[in-house]
């Protein structure tokens, strides 16, 4: 966890930077305007919606049954498969099959798994060098910094910074602020990585079971040649990704497109079901695929978070989020930001370690209304907070559920609720704090610090309306 | 077998129902566009994505090579072992010079990345709905013609067109046997990972050319 300790001095260290805050209301008023214009039909949009969720929620009842035919379907096709309950196991897994195969240098397409086991830094550990070919993830690899948003890595950065960060780094190319020279001059740098890089490694957007295929959706031919070019090609993803049909993958990839970055279809989708075959000129001679649980198992057995597994991470859901745009993704220190990150990282890692997390929702419901496969976001944020803070039979076994409750708030609020439940006592209390308005203090101490003073009325509603001639009831 | 896969899968196992498919395999109806309607609607889309899209006679295709390239200052062609590439190796222009993938990539991976300026390549299809090209990489041609060189160009035979992605996987029956390697190209490569601008030929093609037949 970069950008600061604790979570309030990540979002105090976020709001002061104007730029920044700048950058992101712009990138993400852009994405909403070109999102909602692929989904101009709302009944049509709606029947979509319908069939991301049927399809997801499918892979999921079926998830152990379905994993285990993607194995084998993967394996009859020539891809091996691994499992690892964590990122330990998973790292650990990567960097074997690359000593195996004496990979030195690895060229990496997107992937928000990766970023979640921290592979980089462990293969860099193991004198493995890492490249992210991906321009977003090379630019923040550059400037050493994690994501801010899971499609757009380095939506945080203005071209000037980026000129300036590649200049750094490459002093032999000319310093410009042209987009078009700068993305020509990191397609020259990055070209010669491809050429020759050991092992390539990417993500996974869909796991077909039915015939053992691994789709990745991308714009810039990157992941096409990490999983091309190198003799070796490593993909990762979550257990939750797999679908059950082929026919199930059209629907999810119109979703995910249009939701993500408000495109028909991105410029490549990639099906690959086989390393190369005798007579094939290229393509990897291996293909491995590691299956990453790191916490999902645990979701997938709490009914009423299981939901949250549905997620095709299409980052809307972010773009559309009134909290993420006045912060951006790092004031939230875990790998997924936004609404999405606010109900997944605390279930995943904990709410003793990331709790605070659910704080950061106003419970607007923008995220719920836009998500492709209708994940009730803010219902999943509510009941984190209320796992938050009470430990029941009934809740479940969430790693530090209660252990955000504070003694004197739940003292405030068990005498508010006697207070509230006794209309005798009410009108008392009511009573008093009405009379005795001038006595707050004029300052609240920190709860007032972004707020108004609260000031208590002249007189009780309850009064105003029995003299307005309305009875009790 | 792992222990991890042991593990993961009986957690796993404790809470599934296995309620067998559920998911909705109907298809929604398609509009039920002519050929015509699709040859319309995909160069539409993708010029929209910036791809350049020319309709031609069945076997202009190659006069237009022959003029287009020399003009644009392209020399070195890249093809395949397929028709298209013998047609190529046969009728080129004197000024254009064909390479022909007929090597494993790791016999001259330096002159692919360093030399080529366009490969030519056919396709499977293409998806009106999307303005894609479908294509099913072979051995005659090989998946980094598609990726590598800075122009693209793909022939598209007219009737090959589908509505959409989803009519396309399942009238072709694609669940029975999938090739190594499927792709869906929908334009030149592109990005706008700098601060949003849209920006083309980050790592593959800089330019597609779609030349749509009969
Ligand atoms: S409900 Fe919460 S998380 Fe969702 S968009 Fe609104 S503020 Fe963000
Ligand atoms: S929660 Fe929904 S909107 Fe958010 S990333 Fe996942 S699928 Fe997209």
């Amino acid at each position: 966890m970069k950008q600061g300790n604790t979570l309030s001095d990540r979002i105090n260290n976020s709001l002061g930077k104007a730029q920044n805050r700048q950058n992101f209301r712009s990138a993400m008023s852009g994405l909403m305007e070109k999102r909602a214009a692929q989904f101009p039909d709302d009944e049509k949009l709606a029947k979509l919606r319908d069939r991301g969720r049927e399809i997801r929620a499918n892979s999921l009842r079926n998830l152990p049954y379905l994993l285990i035919e993607l194995e084998k379907t993967l394996t009859e096709n020539g891809i091996q498969v691994h499992w690892a309950n964590n990122s330990f196991e998973a790292n650990q897994i990567i960097v074997c099959l690359l000593q195996q195969n004496d990979a030195k240098s690895v060229v990496k397409g997107k992937s928000m798994v990766s970023e979640e086991i921290e592979l980089n830094s462990f293969l860099e550990g193991h004198g493995i060098s890492v490249l992210e070919s991906d321009l977003g993830e090379f630019i923040i690899q550059l400037a050493d910094e994690t994501p801010s948003h899971i499609i757009m890595p380095a939506i945080h950065k203005t071209k000037k910074e980026i000129a300036e960060l590649l200049h750094e780094h490459f002093p032999e190319l000319p310093y410009t602020e042209d987009v078009d020279q700068l993305t020509q001059s990191a397609r020259k740098i990055l070209r010669n990585k491809f050429n020759q890089a050991d092992a390539g490694i990417s993500g996974v957007n869909f796991a077909v079971a039915e015939t053992g295929t691994l789709c990745l959706v991308e714009n810039e031919g990157n992941g096409g040649m990490s999983s091309t070019v190198p003799p070796l090609h490593i993909a990762i993803t979550g257990i939750e990704k797999v679908v059950e049909k082929l026919a199930d993958v059209p629907p999810l990839l119109n979703l995910l497109t249009k939701s993500a970055t408000g495109q028909t279809i991105t410029t490549y989708f990639n099906m690959i079901s086989r390393p190369r075959q005798p007579g094939e000129k290229d393509g990897p001679e291996a293909v491995h695929l590691v299956l990453l649980d790191n916490g999902r198992s645990k979701i997938y057995g709490n009914s009423s978070l299981q939901e949250i597994l549905h997620c095709i991470r299409c980052g809307s859901c972010i773009n559309h989020c009134p909290v993420y745009v006045q912060l951006g993704g790092h004031a939230y220190g875990t790998v997924y930001p936004g609404p999405i990150g606010c109900a997944l990282e605390p279930m995943r890692l904990g709410i003793n370690k990331v709790g605070g997390l659910t704080s950061l929702c106003t419970l607007c419901g923008a995220c719920e209304q836009v998500c492709p496969v209708q994940i009730p976001l803010p219902k999943l944020i509510n009941r984190l907070r209320a796992e938050s803070v009470l430990r029941r039979a009934d809740y479940t076994s969430l790693i530090g559920a209660g252990s955000m409750r504070k003694p004197l708030e739940s003292w405030g609020w068990r005498i508010w609720k006697w207070i509230y439940r006794n209309p005798a006592i009410y009108r008392v209390f009511s009573l008093i704090v009405t009379r005795t308005r001038e006595l707050i203090p004029a300052r609240m101490g920190r709860w007032a610090r972004y707020r108004f003073n609260p000031k208590p009325a002249r007189r009780t509603m309850h009064e105003l309306a029995r003299e307005a001639g309305f009875d009790n009831e | 077998m792992s222990r991890a896969r042991e593990q993961i899968l009986s957690a796993l196992q404790q809470y599934s129902e296995n309620g067998g498919y559920r998911g909705i395999v109907k298809t929604p109806k398609e509009e039920g566009l002519s050929k015509e309607d699709r040859v319309a609607r995909i160069t539409q889309m993708m010029e929209a994505v910036h791809g350049e899209v020319h309709r031609l006679l069945d076997r202009e295709w190659m006069k237009w090579i022959n003029t287009e390239l020399p003009k644009r200052g392209y020399k070195h062609i890249l093809v395949g072992s397929g028709d298209i590439g013998k047609i190529v190796n046969v009728e080129a222009m004197d000024s254009l010079q064909i390479h022909s993938y007929t090597a494993e990539i790791e016999e001259w991976k330096d002159q692919l990345f360093n030399q080529v300026d366009v490969s030519i390549t056919s396709t499977r299809g293409g998806i009106a709905s999307t303005g894609s090209l479908v294509i099913w990489p072979t051995s005659a041609e090989p998946r980094l013609m598609y990726f590598v060189p800075p122009v693209h160009v793909a022939l598209l035979n007219a009737e090959d067109i589908f509505e959409s992605f989803e009519q396309m996987v399942i009238e072709q029956k694609w669940s029975k046997e999938m090739p190594t390697n499927s792709l869906l190209v929908s334009g030149p490569s592109k990005t706008a990972d700098i601060q949003q601008v849209l920006a083309y030929g980050v790592h593959g093609p800089k330019q597609l050319v779609v030349l749509i037949l009969g």
